[in-house]
C-alpha cells in the first residue's frame, strides 16, 4: 500500500462544490449542504487494479484508496468482505432467474453493516485526535460504536430512542459504553446530537464525522462488484433509513467505473422502506423531490424509523438517475420477508432485511424489476437483534417426553408424507 | 416580545459567536426578518432566494419541526425558543 499518496484530498460541499479541509466538520457554512469526501481519482486510477485489490486481505480495507483516512486503519481492520450468497431457492420462490444476498448479518464484529461506517469514522476520529466518540442511533450504529470504541480504547456515548429492542440496548451496554436513552423518536435524538456535537469536543460519528462515516458504506458496493466477478448486478435493492447507504452504494459503483476497475455498464438502484415510516418512498412514488417528514414513525422496523431522512433528497435523485423505484411494506409483510429469507436462503435478518426482501418481491411483481435480470438484495443486520419482531410469529416447538413412542407418534404422518 | 433563537455553529460567525440570540416578531418569518436586521447575512443563510427555508436546514419551535406546524407562518409567543439545526446528520 502506498501510504504517502494523498488519494483523499478534501471535503467538498455536495451542493455548491466549495472545498473544505479534512477536519471534523460536516456541513457547508454557506448553504448547509452536506460535505463529502473528495478524491484524486487520477492518483487512484494509476495506483490500483483488480489484481492489487484481490491480493489483499479479505476485509473492507482492501479498497482503502477509496476511503477517507490518511494512514492505515486503526479501528476495525477486520471488518467487511461478508458473503455474497447466490440464493437459488429464494430466486425460485420469488420467480426470478438470478438473485444474490449481500449478507451483512455476519459482518464483524456487531452483525450489521454499521461496522463498515464505524471503522472508517473511528479510524478518522483517531487521526483527528478525538478521545471520546459518540453517535445518534436506532440501535445498530450504537452497538458498533460501543464495540469498536471499546476495542480501540476510546470512551464512547451512544444516544438512542428509549424504546429500542432489548437486544440492541444490551448489545451496547455490554461494551461498557455510556448509553443515553432519549424519550422521543430517533429524529429528536438526532436533533439533540446535532445541537451538542462539537460542544464537548466529541467525535460524533454521524454528525461532525459524518463525511468520513458515510463513505464506509461504499465498501458494501465495492464488495458486491468484486464478488460478482468484477461486474455489477443489474438491480440492487437497498433499505433506506436516512438514505445514505443507497447513495453510497451508487457512489461505489460509479467510482469503480470511473477508475477503470470495472467496465461501464447499466445498473439500477431501488430503495425499500417500512410503510409506517416511508418519507423517501412516498416522495419517490409522488414523483417529487421534497421529502415530507414523518412526525411519528409507527413500525416494528425501528432501525429504519427515521422520519426526517438526511439523505432523502439524494436517495431520490440516485433512484431516478439509475431508473430505480422505491417501495414500502407493512409490518406483516416485513415478517413475511424475514421468514422468506430464512426459509429459502437460510439467513436470519433483522426487520430491515424483511423490508428489503418484501419490497423486492413487490418490485418484481409489479414488473419494476424484470424477472430475467440479476438482482442483489442488501441485507444489513442480524435477526437476533430484533428477535421480538418475530417472537411467536414462527410457530412454537412441539414438546414431548424423551420417549421413542411419543416421538414416533409425533412424526409418523410427516415421515409417511415425505416418503411418498 | 423577544424570542430566543439558538444559532448553529456554522452561523455563529455572524452572531459574534453567540449561541443564543434574541429577536422580535409574531411569526417565525418575522423572527427571521428581525435576525437579518440585527445580523446582516444571517437571513440568506437560512432562507433561499424564494424566501423558503433552505433544503438542508431544519427549524424547530420548541420541540416541534415547523414543517409539522404552519411552516414560516407559525405564530410565536414570549418564552418560545426557535432552534435552527442543520438537517444533514444521522442515519
Amino acid at each position: 500500500m502506498n501510504e504517502d499518496r494523498p488519494f483523499f484530498s478534501n471535503l467538498k460541499c455536495r451542493e455548491c462544490g466549495r472545498l473544505y479541509p479534512k477536519e471534523a466538520i460536516h456541513i457547508c457554512e454557506f448553504d448547509f449542504g452536506p460535505l463529502e469526501a473528495a478524491y484524486d481519482y487520477d492518483a487512484i486510477r494509476s495506483s490500483i487494479s483488480r489484481e492489487r485489490i484481490a491480493s489483499r486481505p479479505q476485509t473492507m480495507w482492501r479498497y482503502r484508496e477509496f476511503l477517507p483516512i490518511d494512514g492505515s486503519p486503526t479501528v476495525g481492520a477486520q471488518v467487511g468482505f461478508t458473503p455474497l450468497v447466490k440464493a437459488d431457492r429464494l430466486a425460485a420462490a420469488l420467480g426470478v432467474k438470478e438473485l444474490y444476498i449481500k449478507n451483512d448479518t455476519v459482518n464483524y464484529p456487531t452483525l450489521s453493516f454499521k461496522d463498515r461506517v464505524v471503522s472508517v469514522a473511528l479510524s478518522r476520529a483517531r487521526e483527528l485526535g478525538f478521545k471520546v466518540v459518540a453517535c445518534a442511533s436506532t440501535g445498530n450504529l450504537a452497538n458498533s460504536v460501543a464495540a469498536n470504541a471499546a476495542a480501540a480504547g476510546l470512551r464512547s456515548y451512544v444516544l438512542i430512542p428509549a424504546d429500542l429492542e432489548q437486544s440492541k440496548v444490551l448489545g451496547s451496554l455490554v461494551y461498557g459504553t455510556n448509553v443515553i436513552g432519549i424519550h422521543g423518536p430517533y429524529d429528536q435524538v438526532n436533533r439533540l446530537c446535532s445541537e451538542i456535537a462539537g460542544k464537548y469536543g466529541w467525535g460524533f460519528v454521524n454528525v461532525n464525522l459524518r463525511p468520513y462515516y458515510a463513505e464506509g458504506s461504499k465498501t458494501m458496493g465495492f464488495e458486491i462488484a468484486e464478488q460478482l466477478g468484477w461486474k455489477l448486478p443489474r438491480h440492487t435493492v437497498v433499505p433506506m433509513a436516512s438514505g445514505s447507504l443507497l447513495t453510497k452504494i451508487h457512489k461505489a459503483y460509479k467510482e469503480f467505473i470511473h477508475t477503470g476497475i470495472i467496465e461501464d455498464q447499466p445498473f439500477t438502484i431501488h430503495g425499500a422502506q417500512a410503510s409506517g415510516c416511508s418519507p423517501i418512498s412516498e416522495a419517490m412514488k409522488k414523483q417529487v423531490e421534497i421529502v415530507k417528514p414523518v412526525p411519528k414513525p409507527e413500525t416494528i422496523v425501528k432501525s429504519l424509523a427515521i422520519g426526517t431522512p438526511a439523505d432523502g433528497y439524494y436517495a431520490i435523485r440516485t433512484m431516478k438517475d439509475t431508473g430505480g423505484s422505491a417501495e414500502d411494506v407493512s409490518d406483516a409483510e416485513v415478517i413475511e420477508g424475514i421468514r422468506l429469507l430464512a426459509e429459502y436462503a437460510g439467513i436470519f435478518a433483522e426487520t430491515a432485511g424483511g423490508v428489503t426482501v418484501a419490497s423486492a418481491r413487490k418490485l418484481i411483481e409489479s414488473g419494476k424489476i424484470p424477472r430475467d435480470e440479476s438482482i442483489v438484495l442488501c441485507i444489513t443486520g442480524h435477526g437476533l437483534k430484533t428477535a421480538e419482531a418475530v417472537q411467536g410469529k414462527c410457530g412454537e416447538p412441539r414438546l414431548i417426553k424423551p420417549s421413542l413412542r411419543e416421538f414416533e407418534a409425533l412424526v409418523a404422518d410427516e415421515v409417511a408424507a415425505a416418503a411418498n | 416580545m423577544p424570542i430566543q433563537v439558538r444559532i448553529p455553529t456554522p452561523l455563529r460567525k455572524l452572531t459574534g459567536e453567540n449561541e443564543v440570540v434574541e429577536a422580535e416578531g409574531a411569526t417565525v418569518s418575522e423572527i427571521f426578518k428581525s435576525l437579518e436586521t440585527t445580523y446582516p447575512g444571517l437571513g440568506e443563510r437560512i432562507l433561499d432566494e424564494q424566501g423558503a427555508v433552505r433544503r438542508f436546514v431544519n427549524v424547530y419551535l420548541n420541540e416541534d419541526d415547523i414543517r409539522f406546524l404552519n411552516e414560516l407562518a407559525t405564530p410565536v409567543k414570549e418564552g418560545d425558543e426557535i432552534s435552527i439545526v442543520p438537517a444533514i446528520a444521522g442515519g
